[in-house]
């Protein structure tokens, strides 16, 4: 196991490397800069910024500056928050988002499978229909017209929940409610028809006819083989929720990552933009490889680093 | 010999969107004690319908008994509630399927799903279960059972799943053990090691077995009585050795003449039986071989016939026994020269 880990860890490093290399580039690529905005700014003065940050430099040295800067996790100063570095940034609206996409990631879980599972469990009944349909409306309403109903049912008609900011759990529940519905209704989709071949399977017959209880066969039996392609779908559902995030945040006022990664691109706030991007991006293969791990620990059949033992 | 189970006109119909699918219709037999009884049949004539309505195990709906009795030791099964049926399920009666590779749960050590019912149906502590589980493991046969009974099924190849199974479904010492098709996805040389194995533990540990089956070869090494279904009924029942030397009813003939001589020296054709099997969603009126029946009179399509009693033992559903129909003989392919019988 530990040499897999290393590898695993070998590989992220790599990945990570191409991810700064290509926002490095992209960053470049794009027409402004900077210190461009609708006041013009004395060119004196716009010499001097440019010098202060480096930009000036040869762009083999400000690339390999950076590189060596990420390597230590210093993702630079802002260019916009005088006074304030990228990490001061991150460090301080991640928990925020960390909160909110975990409470997210769990609405989406917990009620995904559940649902999922008794649509399966009643097939073909009222109770599967209406599952299945909540699951369609939830994977086709986009999450952005969802989080405003949502601020409009509760916040203004009934005025029972916070319509914005992020100070106490109550002000959590809309947002983490609008983020999670999609992967909710797709891990929703994904756990009624696994666990509906689970439950045709011969090992489900096999555990019937020793005599279980219907109780025993489904939690003991059909839930763990079940659950397997809803543990291939978290590292989808990470990214699902990260990306969610950035619209959610935005809308909810709350003063996360992701909204300080929609600013930043709106701000051309270079060292802002590469450094979430970066972080998100090693937050991603953190999480993937985490799900992988899990995946072994469910599957027996799953060995680290290869699939399938012998047979 | 005492029954142990008996089986009356037993119907299950299934309702599709379609049509209601009468699968199993009016099928009756009885095992006694320490036999096996052999069901036999093409793909489809309702061995694993009947055989899994016993411990009822179809899905209801949309499966349905529609008339008839088990009775197990004289007690009606279909009057049982769910309830009442878990007792007897791997206790009583228990199962073997046709694929061991799927039927082990993949995500659960074979020792554990041995020592379920034995938790379940014997009070067993988890360590009395994990020890008995062991001496059932060396029973069926499977090498170093120390080591084998905490690894999962993947780590077992073809032939150890199905001794798994069997460990499983004997856990209990059960009355009866159904055997659907045990050993159709094996090859040939583990085949003949897994009936063995059946035939051993039938002594050991007096089960009466229902096996089932489409290789009259696997029938003839490991039967006593044969029950041939076609069409959702029983259409011929005897001995095997009534069935293989004075089989009466064509689609008996049929499948012996289907089946290879093993020791291939003869260079008589494999007949196939042409045609194909009557749709169980809008049965034939008469029987239900009429239609591929080469020896078919008008009568047969449309009566079904009662059953011919040829001795004790042996009875037969085709109307060419009775005393009006004209004398048909045998084919030469439905003979069995003592090859068949002795092979394997
Ligand atoms: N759940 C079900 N719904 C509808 N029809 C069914 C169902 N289960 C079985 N049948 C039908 O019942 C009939 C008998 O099936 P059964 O499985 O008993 O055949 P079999 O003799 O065991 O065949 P095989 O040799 O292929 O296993 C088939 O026509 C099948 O289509
Ligand atoms: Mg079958």
């Amino acid at each position: 196991m530990g040499r897999y880990l290393i590898q695993r860890f070998g590989s992220m490093v790599v990945s990570l490397f191409f991810i700064v290399t290509i926002t490095f580039i992209l960053m470049q690529l794009a027409p402004g800069g900077p210190f461009a905005s609708e006041k013009k700014i004395p060119p004196e003065i716009e010499q001097q910024m440019n010098e202060k940050y480096g930009l000036n430099d040869p762009l083999h040295i400000q690339y390999f500056n950076y590189l060596k800067d990420v390597a230590q996790w210093d993702f630079g100063p802002s260019f916009k928050y005088t006074g304030q570095s990228v990490n001061d940034i991150i460090n301080r609206s991640f928990e925020y988002s960390l909160l909110l996409g975990l409470e997210s990631i769990f609405l989406a879980l917990s009620i995904g499978v559940f649902l999922g599972v008794i649509a399966a469990l009643r097939h073909n009944t009222s109770v599967d229909y209406t599952a299945m349909v909540i699951a369609v409306l939830g994977i086709s309403v986009p999450n952005f017209i969802l989080a405003a109903a949502l601020q409009y049912f509760f916040a203004m008609k009934l005025g029972v929940l916070p319509v914005a900011r992020f100070d106490s759990f109550l002000h959590t529940i809309l947002p983490a409610v609008a983020l999670a519905t999609t992967p909710m209704a797709f891990i929703a989709r994904l756990m009624r028809s696994s666990m509906l071949d689970v439950l045709n399977s011969d090992y489900i017959k096999t555990a019937k006819a020793k005599g279980l209880n219907e109780r025993v066969v489904t939690y003991r039996h059909a839930l763990r083989n079940a659950i397997m392609p809803v543990v291939s779908y978290l590292g989808p559902l990470v990214v699902a929720i990260l990306t969610g995030s950035f619209v959610i945040e935005e809308i909810f006022d709350i003063p996360g990552l992701g909204a300080e990664f929609v600013n930043s691109v709106t701000n051309r706030d270079y060292t802002v933009i590469m450094g979430t991007t970066v972080f998100f991006s090693a937050l991603l293969l953190v999480s993937i490889l985490l799900v992988d791990l899990l995946y072994t620990l469910i599957d027996p059949r799953i060995k680290f680093g290869k699939e399938g033992g012998k047979s | 010999m005492k029954k142990v189970l008996e089986v009356k006109d037993l119907n299950v119909f299934f309702d599709t969107y379609k049509a209601e699918v009468q699968a199993v219709r009016g099928v009756s037999f009885d095992l006694h004690e320490k036999e096996t009884l052999a069901i036999v049949g093409e793909s489809g004539s309702g061995k694993s319908v009947t055989s899994q309505s016993i411990m009822k195990l179809i899905p209801m709906p949309p499966g349905k008994f529609a008339g008839g009795s088990i009775k197990f030791n004289g007690e009606e099964l279909i009057d049982k509630s769910e309830r009442q049926m878990e007792d007897i399920r791997g206790k009583e009666i228990s199962m073997i399927f046709q694929d061991p590779m799927t039927s082990l749960n993949p995500t659960m050590t074979v020792g554990k799903q041995i020592a379920e019912s034995l938790i379940k149906h014997q009070n067993m502590s988890k360590a009395q279960a994990r020890k008995r589980g062991l001496e059932l493991l060396e029973l069926v046969g499977i090498p170093n059972p120390e080591a084998r009974i905490d690894q999962y099924p993947h780590e077992y190849s073809g032939g150890m799943r199905q001794r798994g199974m069997i460990a499983i479904a004997l856990a209990c010492n059960p009355k009866v053990l159904i055997a659907d098709e045990p050993t159709t996805a094996l090859d040939v040389t583990i085949q003949a090691q897994i009936l063995d194995l059946m035939r051993d533990l039938q002594d050991k540990v007096n089960t009466s077995i229902i096996l089932i089956t489409h290789d009259l070869g696997v029938v003839a090494n490991a039967a006593h009585r044969v029950a041939v279904m076609y069409g959702g009924k029983i259409i011929e029942t005897g001995t095997v050795d009534e069935i293989f030397y004075n089989p009466t009813h064509p689609y008996t003939w049929g499948l012996l003449g289907s089946m290879p001589d093993l020791e291939g020296d003869s260079d008589e054709e494999l007949q196939a039986i042409p045609g194909t099997p009557p749709d169980l969603a809008d049965p034939p009126k008469g029987c239900p071989f009429a239609a591929r029946c080469p020896y078919a009179m008008k009568v047969c399509e449309n009566h079904m016939p009662d059953y011919f009693e040829l001795s004790d033992t042996q009875k037969s559903a085709c109307w060419l026994l009775d005393e009006r129909s004209p004398k048909v003989e045998p084919p030469e392919s439905a003979k069995v020269g003592g090859s068949k019988r002795d092979e394997q």
